[in-house]
């Protein structure tokens, strides 16, 4: 009779009825100290570095679009002012030319986008210009996916990706700031 | 009618809770795998500004950030009012980044280092003059892929 008593004692279980408060616990716990931020960015790629002064090129004035944001984040493209909300639109149409113009890019892959900014320039400025050229390329890879591929540039295949980004490429080159407005 | 009597006995079956621990355990284990813990507390102002081509920074260990806004009102009086750069969890002077790089680079793998992104979380009130100068010290580290770090704008 003890005996079979003690075995059965053996077979009884670690209430496991507690479990799930502690489970809930520590859910809040991690609830609490989560923060769901996802990094996001525009990303960019700095020209690598070199003590030597940049060789001189001889660019066709035709072909490069310059965007001056001075430390009162005023906008100064190819020499005459111009809003940022219209900045997007016209660097599509530099870029493209669909109107065959000789003041515009002759072809997209020749076009460059030369940006300059004082030191006093507000960064945000900065980010939003920079962001608008940038929009304007996606943009137009974009139309150009649509029109060769009946397809969304983002779901394109790599091959078809790196066409169109060779057709259209991103050159934008920033120029050493100004000293202007620097507090 | 016999056939319609209540069958007393047999009611009132209560739903198992048995398998309640083991839901709660896969919200958990969620919540620990998305949860990222903050490494380092933002000693500077940090509104970031906003912007609509975004790219999502994946690989969470592949990235190291910068900070650069004007230091929080209890750091003032040491650090004055003027924008700075934060990296990690300290205030630190331009000369310091390459060796912050190096650290990182280390902490990674050697086949991971060219997949490094430096993210930038500047403020957007700052100018561009202290950001143009760590650019320029990322340039001389040989850290050219950089992320400008910024909310996406509702259209």
């Amino acid at each position: 009779m003890g005996r079979t008593r003690a075995k059965d004692r053996m077979k009884a279980e670690v209430n496991a009825g507690s479990m799930a408060d502690i489970a809930f616990l520590l859910l809040i716990f991690f609830l609490v100290t989560t923060t769901i931020d996802v990094d996001k960015g525009v990303l960019v790629k700095l020209p690598p570095w070199s003590n030597e002064p940049p060789p001189e090129m001889k660019l066709n004035s035709r072909n490069v679009y310059s965007v001056l944001v001075n430390a009162n984040n005023d906008l100064l493209v190819r020499g005459e002012p111009k809003l940022l909300r219209n900045l997007r639109e016209d660097t599509k149409e530099f870029i493209m030319n669909p109107k065959k113009r000789d003041d515009m890019a002759e072809i997209p892959t020749k076009a460059i986008i030369s940006l300059k900014n004082d030191r006093g320039t507000s960064y945000e400025t900065y980010l939003e210009v920079y962001n608008e050229l940038k929009a304007a390329y996606n943009e137009l890879r974009e139309t150009e996916a649509q029109k060769r591929f009946g397809k969304s540039f983002e779901f394109l295949d790599k091959v078809r990706q790196k066409e169109i980004r060779a057709d259209i490429p991103l050159v934008i080159s920033e120029a050493e700031p100004t000293n202007f407005g620097e507090e | 009618m016999g056939k319609f009597t209540k069958k007393r006995g047999k009611a009132k079956p209560e739903v198992s809770t048995a398998s309640l621990p083991d839901i709660i355990f896969m919200l958990l284990f969620f919540f620990m795998v998305v949860t990222v813990l903050r490494d380092a507390s933002v000693k500077v102002e940090n509104n970031l500004p906003f912007a609509t081509e975004l790219t999502k920074l994946e690989k969470k260990s592949l990235v190291n950030h910068l900070f650069i806004g004007k230091p929080l009102k209890e750091y003032q009086s040491t650090y004055g009012t003027s924008p700075r750069l934060q990296l990690g969890d300290k205030f630190a002077e331009l000369s310091e980044i390459p060796l912050f790089l190096e650290k990182h680079r280390a902490s990674v793998g050697e086949n991971s280092i060219p997949g490094i992104n430096s993210s930038l979380k500047v403020d957007g009130k700052v100018t561009m003059g202290i950001v143009t100068d760590v650019k320029t010290e990322l340039r001389k580290s040989g850290q050219l892929k950089v992320n400008y770090s910024a909310k996406p704008k509702a259209e």
